[in-house]
């Protein structure tokens, strides 16, 4: 691998111990393709796990001599025969025909409400610790190759993190799974007689999941000798993914299962295929997105947490490592970011693709305007993310270079951010509406269709974009003569000049075209905006190779404000998951399992948005207090710690 | 312990931001009830069954999600009178044989005959993106969509050739008697159906067969010489035959002619209010 960071920074790290901190964008780039190429592998080995379930799975669950499904799905003749033989042996049967009386009222509680809360509870926490074993085994490993033991501390201190996260998780899935079975019984039966082979299949799960959780938590200090204990203990973190995954894609297949039903007949019966029930439309498409959010997630927890650490640290050693710390979980759920919306296409797609009406529920129906709210949500993502970034420029000793960029790019922002969530209609009284003069403003109402919204988004990932790259060469200079050296900030600037004026141009003229066309620009506007990111992370690549860094980087030399916009970060996505949740599960509308399965319960209908909202906010908040609980407990453990005098071999060599 | 205290604050008001932005920057808008299965129950008579094939058309049968005048789908406006030509249309591959039976086989068949421009993308219009209406989400019983067939031909303004439901499928008479006079603008204008036709800052998704109503909100004074601006919209509701706005746009008879009769005068007073924009106060809140 090319040898091109050159930036050292040295940092004392407690008891008198200097740790040397290398950072350079080629630095940052490199351990991107290792995350990557890591996730890659986490990702493909819990497939390979979970083609292993389905080949247990393809069997009928229920007795075997029953009711075999033929190829295509559909009960044959002799199940059929069989099933008329007695009670002992199960047919095929569709989903009961509920009405209001068959849910059990208890009194003092909303079921509805009550299995909300919980069940985003229990997702938020499990989102958070299944995302961040993925991340800490990718350090840990970076760690291990580099031989760079801040990895592996870093590492050690997020899995401690999320330990707490784990019992808490477990908790809200216990807690929901009563709840279910107390308030919706006769839905859990027919899901029980669906998936019962795949529930059992996840509890045992859990006793695999916590071997490996602690076995890979407390053992890190004694297996961590460099050699074949901490190979070990990477094949421990590998297991511990797995088993994580595993049991995300069971649950995940209930949830798609519910919102595109395979594996059914034409009456809803179950076939008795239980993969063909798993392996349906929605599952994968979840999974990965699922899967690429979880990670976002996890880094932007840390990074709040690293954030909060910052921010009570009494000491300059302390607040270098946390700045430090923050840093790298930002760059984590920005890596996470990224690939999201794509991710989230193809699950729209799959959604579109099983059923158009909810499809058009989602993005033209009842849920359209949460689109709106998901832009702000993601707007405001954006502006902390380079708030941040721009703060991190007092890190380094170069930035006066180029903070005079920090105005126009925050104005481009801003004006993207505004652009985006510019409704195309507007809410107003008659009168209002006579004074603007129809239902479009005649110059905001152009901003709110998806020819603005397409070029003002691209905008947005291109100004942050150019925001990290201003960071990451801000602590260097030019020393070489190469071309690239002398050449490469011209060509980029080349480069993103031409990036931009195809973007807009491609907005504007999706203005004069038909709709079925306009959509179509908007692939091009992205290609556009992914080839100016890749191209000019090249260039920096080979322009790197004639530079040097003019100090060490300033690690702890942020302001206080600088680490609300990492609570923002994490407030936002937070927020952000709780809605689209309410989002994903609201387009089934009045039907426990799509079109097979009616909600026939009091509350079958679909929440407003502003009640989804208040809801969402209410769940934060209790969130909120839950994970500062957690945040809490492992600095109560370090406390102790502190407290009981410290063996020499325990201080962690620089 | 401050520290905590500031941060649990900043968070809070980032998300009662975006709660109270939910609230506020954003139209309210209330999801659909969940579907009631039409039963009828007693005699009926044909306007009757034409009605129930409206309150599906725009209820259950969630036919205007596509079919609006956003051109998800195409508009059925005058489907009824057309069906007879679609049949000889050679890229009919149906088995229909009269208009009747085609309106009912695109409910169950929609990709039979698919209207060019509609049809799922690359598949050169032979297969239509609709789902079978008797199936999956909607789930239209016989019935029903007998009576969408009604209604279909009854709105394009041909003869309604469907047999009315037999015996054993009453009537639901006692909830045709139970129709509730309006309670403000909002639900006059959905109770008489005006966002059909017509496109109103009231109305969520108004239809184009009308003329939009807003900017009568400054022109009704000015529209008919001598009238004031309630007495002309008083007449353009109860005789909306007397002077047709944009004759070249808009037909003669096509808004109903018998809202004296089906309007109670306190209904027609809140639409017309509404109309001149003096129901800000009351519906401001909703």
């Amino acid at each position: 691998m090319m040898q091109i960071d050159s930036i050292k920074l040295h940092l004392c790290l407690g008891a008198g111990c200097s740790v040397s901190i290398k950072n350079s964008f080629g630095k940052m780039f490199s351990r991107a393709v290792l995350i990557l190429i890591s996730l890659f592998i986490i990702s493909g080995i819990s497939t390979g796990k979970s083609s292993f379930l389905a080949d247990s799975l393809v069997s009928p669950v229920f007795a075997s001599d029953a009711q075999p499904a033929d190829s295509d799905g559909e009960a044959t003749a002799d199940g059929e025969a069989a099933a008329e033989e007695g009670p002992s042996v199960w047919a095929p049967a569709p989903p009961p025909k509920l009405e209001a009386s068959d849910y059990p009222i208890v009194e003092g509680w909303n079921a509805r409400i009550s299995v909300w809360i919980v069940a985003q509870l229990h997702l938020f926490f499990a989102a958070f610790v299944l995302g961040v074993p993925i991340f800490v085994w990718v350090i840990e490993i970076v760690g291990f190759i580099t031989k760079d033991n801040r990895y592996d501390r870093m590492a050690h201190e997020f899995i401690k993190v999320a330990m707490t996260g784990f019992s808490l998780t477990a908790s809200f899935g216990g807690l929901l799974s009563i709840m279910l079975a107390v308030f919706y019984p006769d839905f859990m039966e027919y899901m029980v007689s669906v998936f019962g082979k795949t529930m059992l299949i996840y509890a045992l799960l859990f006793f695999v999941e916590s071997f490996f959780v602690y076995t890979y938590y407390y053992g890190w200090d004694s297996m961590n000798d460099g050699g074949k204990k901490k190979m070990l203990h990477l094949f421990l973190g590998l297991m511990l993914n797995i088993s994580g995954m595993s049991l995300m894609v069971l649950s995940n297949s209930w949830a798609a299962f519910m919102m595109a039903p395979s594996g059914l007949g034409a009456d809803g019966a179950f076939l008795g295929n239980v993969w063909a029930a798993v392996n349906g439309p929605l599952w994968n498409p979840l999974n990965l997105h699922r899967f690429i959010a979880n990670i976002a997630y996890g880094g932007s927890l840390t990074a709040a947490y690293a954030a909060f650490k910052f921010i009570s640290a009494t000491t300059p050693e302390d607040r270098a490592h946390y700045d430090w710390m923050g840093y790298q979980s930002f760059f984590i759920a920005i890596v996470g970011l990224l690939p999201l919306p794509f991710a989230g296409y193809w699950l729209t797609k799959e959604i579109y693709d099983y059923s158009q009406q909810m499809g058009i529920t989602l993005m033209g129906g009842v849920f359209a305007w949460l689109f709106i709210i998901q832009a702000v949500l993601i707007g405001a993502v954006f502006l902390s993310a380079n708030y941040y970034i721009w703060c991190s420029l007092g890190r380094t000793n170069g930035a006066d270079r180029y903070k005079f960029m920090i105005q126009p790019l925050g104005l481009v922002i801003i004006f993207a951010f505004l652009v985006w969530f510019t409704p195309h209609t507007l809410v107003m009284t008659s009168t209002e509406m006579s004074q603007v003069g129809g239902t479009h403003h005649s110059v905001l109402g152009p901003l709110g269709v998806m020819a603005a919204k397409n070029g003002a988004v691209n905008l947005l990932i291109l100004s942050t974009f150019l925001s990290f790259q201003m960071f990451s060469r801000s602590n260097t200079e030019v020393v070489g003569t190469g071309f690239w050296a002398k050449n490469g900030t011209a060509i980029q600037i080349g480069l993103y000049t031409a990036g931009i004026v195809n973007i807009l141009a491609l907005s504007i003229w999706s203005y004069f075209i038909p709709a079925a066309l306009r959509i179509g620009l908007s692939i091009p506007q992205v290609v556009t905006t992914l080839i100016v990111c890749v191209v000019a992370m090249i260039i920096d690549m080979l322009r790197n190779r004639g530079t040097r860094d003019i100090a060490e980087m300033k690690w702890g030399n942020m302001p206080i404000r600088s680490q609300y916009s990492l609570f923002m970060l994490a407030g936002s996505f937070t927020w952000l998951m709780g809605l689209m949740g309410y989002c994903r599960s609201g387009i089934r509308q009045h039907w426990h399992v799509y079109t097979v399965f009616r909600d026939n319960s009091t509350e079958a209908f679909t929440p407003t948005l502003p009640y989804a909202a208040g809801m969402v906010t209410l769940i934060c908040a209790i969130f909120l207090l839950l994970i500062l609980f957690m945040f809490w407990m492992p600095m109560l453990a370090s406390k102790k710690k502190k407290e009981q005098p410290q063996p020499d071999s325990a201080v962690e060599a620089g | 312990m401050f520290n905590i205290i500031k941060i649990v604050f900043f968070c809070l008001v980032i998300w009662v931001g975006f709660a109270a932005y939910t609230l506020v920057g954003i139209p309210l808008i209330i999801p659909a009830a969940p579907p009631v299965e039409e039963r009828l129950t007693g005699e009926i008579t044909m306007e009757q069954f034409v009605a129930l094939g409206d309150r599906v058309f725009h209820g259950k049968g969630t036919c205007t999600l596509c079919h609006n005048a956003l051109l998800r789908a195409p508009l059925l406006d005058s489907i009824g009178a057309e069906a007879e030509a679609i049949l000889k249309d050679p890229r009919y591959k149906g088995e229909a044989t009269t208009g009747e039976e085609y309106l009912h086989e695109s409910l169950v068949h929609p990709s039979a005959f698919v209207v060019a421009g509609f049809g799922k993308k690359g598949t050169n219009d032979t297969v239509s993106p609709m789902a079978d209406v008797s199936k999956g989400a909607i789930a239209l019983s016989d019935v029903e969509m007998d009576a969408v067939t009604a209604y279909l031909q009854s709105s394009a303004g041909v003869d309604v050739t469907v047999a009315l439901p037999s015996g054993d499928a009453p009537v639901e008479e006692e909830e045709v008697a139970e129709v509730k006079p309006a309670e403000n603008a909002t639900e006059a204008l959905m109770k008489f159906e005006c966002s059909m036709c017509h496109t109103h800052p009231l109305i969520e998704e108004g239809g184009d067969t009308g003329p939009d109503l807003t900017p009568l909100v400054t022109r009704a004074a000015t529209m008919k010489k001598g009238m004031s601006a309630k007495q002309y919209l008083v007449e353009a509701i109860l005789d909306p035959n007397a002077m047709i706005v944009e004759p070249d746009t808009y037909d003669e008879d096509t808004m109903p002619d018998d809202y004296a009769d089906r309007m109670t005068v306190t209904e027609m007073n809140m639409i017309v209010d509404a109309l001149l924009g003096k129901e800000e106060k009351k519906e401001g809140g909703e």
